[in-house]
C-alpha cells in the first residue's frame, strides 16, 4: 500500500494511503474533536456521516473547510486542525448544536457521561451566541427505553447500530431541516415498532436522547418497605463492568465488592444470576440431547439446529422477523426468568415468605431485559417473577446515592443456595459462552467421560459469526455462534434455506455479547473496553473451582428437592416458555 | 410535414396549457374539419415558445405569424380569417411595448432576436409526442453517428473539445466527467439524467423534456455508448406528470423504432431507460442525494469522494449530467466541437437557458449565448421592468445564487464571472426585482426556501439556517440590531465554509450578497426602523393627511378592523395601535390621503 506524506499543524507525517486527516492527526497525537464519529475497532462497526461537522479542519487550498472524518489524506495535503478558521467554525458549530439542546444539564441522565456536554467542555463553551426557537419533541417511553428526541443531534449513531449492525431497521430519519430527527417511521412510539430493545442505541448515543428506563426509584422504595424481603440476582458479565464506573480500569473484576455494595444497600439475599445460568444449561442442554439424539435417531419431527434463547431482544427479533421458526429456539426461559421463577416458587418455600412480599430484583447488563421481565408469561397473577430489572449503569448510581466508597470495599460471597456458581455460569456474559457451558456439560451427558480440558478456545472471540466442530466421542457435533442480530440473520436465513447443517447455535445480540450489553458502563467508541471485559470473564472463570454447570452441589439439590429432573414436569412449567408470533403485530 | 400546405403550431407547454392550449387546439382541430381543411392544414402541439408571458402562444406557418394570448375562442377566427382569407388577426399579434407597433413574425420580436436556440431548438417546432418529427430535424442522427463511425474516445473527446460544462450549476466539464466514468471499471454502470428542477421560479428541464423528450433519450444513449453503460435513468420530479407523460410516450416509440433496447440500429450496443420519480425535495437535485433517492434511501447527501463517476447509484460508477446537458450533446456531435465552442466566452462556451421571472415584462424562456450581459437579458430580451419601475436587482442562481445590482448589469454572463461578482449560474433561475422588493425580504424569502428543503443531516445547514432565518425575520420585524448584521455575516460564512453539500454551502448567498450590496438597506431596518421598499410590514405606517381628507369615510367603512375614526366631512384618523396594516384603506382613498410611513 502507497504511503503519503503530509504536514499537520507544522508536524510531517507519514500515513497509509486512505487513511482519514482525523487517523493522520491521531497517530501524531493530535486529537480532533469529534461528535457524530465513532470507530468501534475490530469490530467492523463504524458511524462517520460525516454530519456534526464538529471535526472540520482547514486544508491549504481547498475552497472550504474539511471534515477530518471522512476525508482522505491526499500527498503533499498542508493541514491546520486549529487555525483561527477552523477553531471559530468548529466553535460555531457546536454553538449552533447547543442552541437546539435543552440546557437541563444538572438534572440529565446523561450528565457526566455526555459527549455533547464534553465537547462543549473542551471547546470553553461560555455563551451560546446564536439563541432561537428549540425543538419540541413529545418523550417516548417504551418498557426499557426512553426517547428524550429534543436532545437528538443528528449523529445518526443509533441509526447505524440499529441498520446496518442490527439489521432491525427501526430508527432512522425523519423529516427535513431543522425538524429533521431520528425516530422510527411515522414517528411512532418505540412499542409500536419492531424495536427489540437490545438498547445498542442507548449504548452509543452521545447525549441523552436515547436511555433506559430508570427503575432505581422503584428498588428504593421496596428497600425501604420493612414488609418485602428483597433479593437480588447479578447476571455475569456486570461484574466484569461496574468498576468502570468507578473510575476503575476496565477489566477489573469486581465481584466481591458488588456482593458487598449490595449488601450494604440493604438487600436481604444476594444471589447470582449464574446460579440459573447453571440451571439453564442443565435444561438447554437436556433439550439438546433430547433434540440430538431423537434427529440421530431419523425423527423427521424433530428439528435441529436448536438456537439458544438467554437473550431477549434476540427473541423478540426472531418473534418480529422469523415467527416460521419460532419452534427452533430452546424453550428454556433466560437465566434471568429461571431465577425469577425459582426464587419466587422454591426460595419463597425455604425462607417461608409469600411470592407477594419477595421483591426480585436483577442486575442486567441489558435493557432488553426490563422488557423481559415484564412480559405476560414470566408472571403469576399479575406477580412477576422478576419485579425490577436494573442496568449495571443503575446499580453504579445506586451505589453512588448511598454514599458507598465502591473502590475500598471489602470482598464479600454470594448467600446460599442460589449464589452459588460454576464457571460455566459465568462465561454466559461472553459471546460463545453459554454454547461453551452448554458443550462442557453435553459432552459428559452424552459420551459419559470426563472432559479432560474444559476450555473450548475454538468457540471464543470475537468475529461476528463463528463455527467450530466439537468432537463428541465419535459425533461431530457443528456449532455456530452469531452476536449482533445482523449476523443472527445471516444464520437464520441459512437455516430458513435449507444451507445451515449446525446442530448448535448460540446467538447473542448486543456485540461481544452481554458483556457488551446496552445497560454496560458507557464505551464512548472504545472497544477495547469491550475485549477487556471479556478477558475478565474468562479469568473469573479459569479462577473457579467447579467449572461445569451439572457438577453445581446446589442445582443438583435444587433437582433433588424440588424440580426433579432437567425438562421434568415442574421444570417444563417453571423454566421453560413458548413464543409468539409477532410478525404482524404492534406491540403496546 | 410535406402533404399539409400550412401548420398550426400550437404551444403545449405547462403553461400554456394552464390557459386552455389543449382545448385552443380542440376548437382548431374542429373549425379546420368544419371548413373541410383538416387534409390540408395540421395543427401541431409542441413544446414550450418560451414566451410564457403572452400565451398561449401559437405560430402558423410557413409564414411565420405570431399570435400571443389566443382563447379557444379565437379558434373560428384564425381558421376563417388567417387560414382561409390570409388576413392576420390583428389583436392577437405581438405589439412592441417601446415602439407601439404590432410586429406580425417572432423573428422580428426583441425577445427572439438576440436568443440562439440549442437545447431549445426543438422546442416549439416540434410536436414532442411524435418521434418522426424529432427524426426530421436531425434526431438520432448523433447516436446514429457515434455508433457507425466513432469510437467512444473519439466522442467523449468530442465533447471535451466542446467545451461543454455542466448546466445543472456546478459547471463541470462534462467530456471529462464522462471520461471518468468510462475510466472506472466495474461490470455495470448507469447513466442518470438529473431533472429534479427545484429552483423557484425555474423551469428550463421542464420545458426541455416536454418540448423535446427525444433528444434526452438520445443524449443519454451516446452517454451510455461512451462510458460503456446500457442502463440509463431519469430522476424527475413527480410534479411534472406533462413532462412524464411525453417522456414515457418518447421511450415507447424509440424502443419501437429500434433506438433503445437490444442491438441498437444493429451495431450490438443496448440501452434502455428508466424513469425514477422524486418527490419534490429540492436537496434531491445534488447527485449524491439524487442517487441515495433513487436507491430507495432517505434522500440526503453523502461525503465526495468517492463520486458518483467512481461509485453512484448501487454502488457502480454512474455518470450524472442535467436534462439541459443533455440537450446540447446532440447539437454538438452533428455540427461538431468547433461549432459550439465558437459560441459563449473563453471558459465558457456554448450557451444558457433562463427562466426569466419576476418584476419583468417578458416573463419566459430564454436561451443566449454565453457572454451575454445581465443587461441585454433583462431590458432587451426581458422588455425590461414591468411598469415602468425602477431596475434593482437580479438574483441568479436561484436559491443559492446571489443578488446582483445595477453595477453588474454589463457583466458578460458565464460562469465564472458571475461567481467573480458574488453570484453563480446556478441551473439558470433569473429573478429581476425593482424598486418596491425589500433586499431583507427577498433573502428571507430564500432564507426560508432553503431552510424548508435543507435534510437536516449536517448540523450547519440544519440548525444553522434556521439561525440566520431568525435574525432576518427579527431585522424584518423591526426588532434588529446592527450587531445582527454583524452575525448575520459571521455565522453566514461559516455555514458556507463547514456545510457538507451544495445546499449548505451555497444557501447563505443571498444574505452575503444583499449585504454586500445593500448594506444601507439592512441599516435602514436596524437603526431608523425602516423599510424603504416598504415591504417590511412591522416597519411602516398607513398616516392619513388632514389636509388631504375630505372626510368622505370610504376608509372608515372598509377598514376590517376598524382602526379609523372621524366625523363626515372632517379629517379621519388611523388608530395605530389597531392598525393590522392590511392597506385597504390606502388602495380605497380616492384622494392620495392616505400615506406610508
Amino acid at each position: 500500500m502507497e504511503m503519503i506524506n503530509l504536514t499537520i499543524d507544522k508536524k510531517p507525517v507519514v500515513v497509509k494511503e486512505g487513511t482519514t486527516i482525523l487517523e493522520a492527526a491521531a497517530e501524531i497525537g493530535i486529537k480532533v474533536p469529534t461528535l457524530c464519529h465513532m470507530k468501534l475497532h475490530d469490530m467492523g462497526i463504524e458511524n462517520k456521516p460525516g454530519g456534526c461537522r464538529v471535526c472540520v479542519v482547514e486544508v491549504e487550498g481547498r475552497r472550504n473547510l474539511a471534515p477530518s472524518c471522512v476525508t482522505k489524506v491526499e500527498e503533499g495535503m498542508v493541514i491546520s486542525t486549529s487555525s483561527i478558521r477552523a477553531l471559530n467554525a468548529r466553535r460555531t458549530v457546536t454553538e449552533l448544536i447547543l442552541s437546539d439542546h435543552p440546557a437541563d444539564c444538572l438534572t440529565c441522565a446523561k450528565s457526566g457521561e455526555c459527549e455533547l456536554q464534553d465537547l462543549a467542555q473542551e471547546l470553553g463553551i461560555r455563551e451560546i451566541h446564536y439563541k432561537g426557537e428549540q425543538s419540541q419533541y413529545r418523550e417516548d417511553t417504551s418498557p426499557a427505553i426512553i426517547r428524550d428526541v429534543n436532545k437528538c443531534v443528528m449523529c445518526r449513531r443509533c441509526e447505524m447500530m440499529c441498520n446496518e449492525v442490527q439489521t432491525v431497521g427501526v430508527l432512522s430519519a425523519v423529516n427535513r431541516g431543522f425538524d429533521a430527527v431520528v425516530a422510527p417511521a411515522f414517528e411512532m412510539n418505540l412499542d409500536h415498532s419492531v424495536c427489540t430493545y437490545c438498547g445498542q442505541c442507548v449504548a452509543v448515543c452521545p447525549t441523552a436522547a436515547l436511555t433506559e428506563v430508570d427503575h432505581t426509584g422503584a428498588v428504593i422504595r421496596a428497600l425501604s418497605d420493612p414488609s418485602k424481603t428483597v433479593i437480588v440476582q447479578t447476571a455475569p458479565a456486570v461484574r466484569a463492568a461496574l468498576g468502570e464506573e468507578f473510575n476503575m480500569e476496565a477489566g477489573n473484576l469486581v465481584t466481591g465488592k458488588m456482593v458487598s455494595a449490595l449488601r450494604q444497600l440493604g438487600f436481604d439475599y444476594i444471589f447470582d444470576t449464574d446460579f440459573a445460568a447453571d440451571l439453564t444449561i442443565m435444561e438447554e442442554g437436556t433439550e439438546l440431547l433430547n433434540r440430538l439424539s431423537k434427529h440421530l435417531n431419523g425423527d423427521k419431527d424433530v428439528k435441529l439446529p436448536i438456537l439458544t434463547s438467554c437473550c431477549p431482544a434476540w427473541v423478540k427479533f426472531f418473534e418480529h422477523q422469523f415467527p416460521d421458526m419460532k419452534e427452533i429456539p430452546s424453550t428454556a426461559r433466560s437465566p434471568q426468568q429461571m431465577f425469577g421463577a425459582i426464587a419466587k416458587n422454591y426460595f419463597t418455600e425455604k425462607i417461608n415468605v409469600k411470592r407477594e412480599d419477595l421483591v426480585v430484583v436483577s442486575i442486567m447488563p441489558c435493557v432488553a431485559k426490563k422488557y423481559e421481565s415484564a412480559r405476560d408469561e414470566f408472571a403469576h397473577e399479575g406477580n412477576p417473577d422478576v419485579d425490577y430489572a436494573i442496568t449495571t449503569r443503575e446499580l453504579a448510581s445506586l451505589i453512588k446515592l448511598a454514599n458507598i466508597e465502591f473502590k475500598s470495599l471489602p470482598e464479600e460471597d454470594f448467600d446460599q443456595p442460589l449464589g452459588e456458581s460454576t464457571g460455566a455460569g459465568v462465561i454466559f456474559g461472553a459471546t460463545g459462552g453459554v454454547i461453551e457451558a452448554a458443550v462442557r456439560t453435553a459432552y459428559e451427558v452424552y459420551t459419559g467421560k470426563g472432559l479432560e480440558k474444559v476450555d473450548f478456545e475454538e468457540l471464543r472471540g470475537m468475529e461476528g459469526i463463528r463455527e467450530a466442530t466439537i468432537d463428541f466421542d465419535g459425533l461431530d457435533l457443528r456449532i455456530g455462534i452469531a452476536h449482533g442480530l445482523g449476523n443472527a440473520r445471516k444464520l437464520l436465513e441459512d437455516i430458513r434455506s435449507g444451507k445451515s447443517n449446525f446442530h448448535a447455535i448460540e446467538i447473542m445480540s448486543c456485540p461481544g455479547g452481554c458483556i457488551g450489553g446496552g445497560g454496560q458502563p458507557y464505551h464512548h467508541g472504545d472497544a477495547s473496553v469491550i475485549r477487556k471485559r471479556m478477558e475478565a470473564i474468562y479469568r473469573e472463570d479459569a479462577n473457579k473451582t467447579i467449572r461445569k454447570s451439572h457438577e453445581n452441589p446446589y442445582i443438583l439439590k435444587l433437582y433433588e428437592e424440588f424440580l426433579g429432573e432437567p425438562m421434568s414436569e415442574k421444570a417444563h412449567h417453571l423454566l421453560h416458555t413458548a413464543y409468539f408470533d409477532r410478525s404482524n403485530k404492534i406491540e403496546s | 410535414m410535406a402533404d399539409y400546405k400550412m401548420h398550426i403550431m400550437v404551444c403545449g407547454g405547462s403553461g400554456c396549457r394552464a390557459s386552455e392550449s389543449d382545448k385552443l387546439t380542440q376548437n382548431l382541430d374542429t373549425a379546420l374539419q368544419k371548413n373541410g381543411l383538416e387534409e390540408d392544414v395540421q395543427v401541431v402541439t409542441t413544446g414550450c415558445f418560451g414566451f410564457c408571458e403572452k400565451g398561449p402562444v401559437v405560430k402558423i406557418l410557413p409564414d411565420n405569424t405570431f399570435y400571443t394570448q389566443v382563447t379557444p375562442e379565437d379558434a373560428e377566427k384564425i381558421v376563417e380569417e388567417h387560414i382561409i382569407k390570409g388576413r392576420q388577426i390583428k389583436h392577437l399579434l405581438y405589439e412592441d411595448p417601446n415602439a407601439k407597433e404590432l410586429i406580425p413574425d417572432s423573428k422580428h420580436m426583441d425577445f427572439y432576436k438576440k436568443q440562439v436556440r440549442l437545447a431549445l431548438r426543438n422546442c416549439g417546432f416540434i410536436n414532442p409526442e411524435n418521434i418522426d418529427e424529432y427524426i426530421a430535424r436531425d434526431g438520432y442522427a448523433a447516436i446514429g453517428k457515434c455508433l457507425s463511425e466513432m469510437t467512444p474516445e473519439a466522442v467523449i473527446e468530442e465533447i471535451k473539445e466542446s467545451g461543454l460544462r455542466g448546466r445543472g450549476g456546478g459547471g463541470f466539464p462534462t467530456g471529462l466527467k464522462w471520461d471518468i466514468t468510462r475510466k472506472s471499471e466495474a461490470d455495470q454502470k448507469y447513466v442518470v439524467c438529473n431533472a429534479d428542477e427545484g429552483d423557484p421560479g425555474a423551469f428550463m428541464d421542464r420545458s426541455i423534456l416536454e418540448g423535446d423528450p427525444h433528444t434526452i433519450i438520445e443524449a443519454m444513449a451516446i452517454c451510455g455508448y461512451c462510458i460503456g453503460a446500457d442502463k440509463g435513468l431519469v430522476y424527475i420530479r413527480a410534479e411534472y406528470p406533462l413532462a412524464i407523460e411525453r417522456l414515457k410516450i418518447a421511450l415507447d416509440q424509440a424502443r419501437e423504432y429500434g433506438l433503445l433496447g437490444e442491438d441498437i440500429l444493429g451495431t450490438g450496443f443496448n440501452f434502455d431507460i428508466e424513469l425514477k420519480y422524486g418527490a419534490g425535495a429540492f436537496v434531491c437535485g445534488e447527485e449524491t442525494a439524487l442517487i441515495h433517492s433513487m436507491e430507495g434511501l432517505r434522500g440526503e447527501p453523502t461525503f465526495k469522494p468517492p463520486f458518483p463517476s467512481v461509485s453512484g447509484y448501487n454502488e457502480k460508477p454512474t455518470n450524472v449530467n442535467n436534462v439541459e446537458t443533455f440537450a446540447n450533446i446532440p447539437v454538438i456531435i452533428n455540427k461538431g466541437a468547433g461549432f459550439f465552442s465558437q459560441i459563449g466566452t473563453g471558459s465558457s462556451k456554448g450557451t444558457k437557458v433562463f427562466a426569466l421571472a419576476g418584476k419583468i415584462n417578458n416573463v419566459g424562456l430564454i436561451e443566449v449565448p454565453m457572454g451575454t450581459t445581465l443587461r441585454e437579458v433583462i431590458f432587451d430580451i426581458g422588455g425590461g421592468i414591468k411598469d415602468g419601475k425602477k431596475f434593482k436587482a437580479v438574483q441568479t442562481g436561484g436559491p443559492s445564487g446571489g443578488c446582483l445590482t445595477e453595477a453588474h448589469l454589463d457583466t458578460p454572463i458565464d460562469f465564472d464571472n458571475l461567481i467573480k461578482v458574488g453570484s453563480m449560474m446556478g441551473s439558470g433561475g433569473m429573478i429581476v426585482m425593482d424598486e418596491d422588493d425589500c433586499m431583507v425580504a427577498v433573502a428571507k424569502f430564500y432564507l426560508e426556501f432553503t431552510l424548508d428543503e435543507s435534510c437536516g443531516k449536517c448540523s450547519p445547514c440544519r440548525v444553522g439556517n434556521k439561525r440566520l432565518y431568525e435574525i432576518l425575520d427579527k431585522i424584518t420585524q423591526g426588532k434588529g440590531t446592527k450587531e445582527d448584521l454583524d452575525k448575520l455575516r459571521l455565522l453566514g460564512n461559516v455555514v458556507k465554509d463547514t456545510s457538507l453539500c451544495g445546499l449548505g454551502q451555497t444557501s447563505p448567498n443571498p444574505i452575503l450578497s444583499t449585504l454586500d450590496n445593500f448594506y444601507d438597506e439592512y441599516l435602514a431596518h436596524v437603526e431608523d426602523s425602516k423599510c424603504v421598499a416598504g415591504q417590511c410590514k412591522a416597519l411602516m405606517q398607513y398616516k392619513i393627511i388632514p389636509d388631504a381628507c375630505s372626510g368622505c369615510t370610504l376608509c372608515f367603512r372598509n377598514c376590517p378592523v376598524g382602526a379609523i375614526s372621524g366625523e363626515r366631512k372632517s379629517p379621519h384618523f388611523i388608530d395605530q395601535s389597531i392598525c393590522i396594516k392590511c392597506g385597504v384603506c390606502y388602495e380605497k382613498c380616492k384622494f392620495d390621503a392616505i400615506e406610508i410611513v
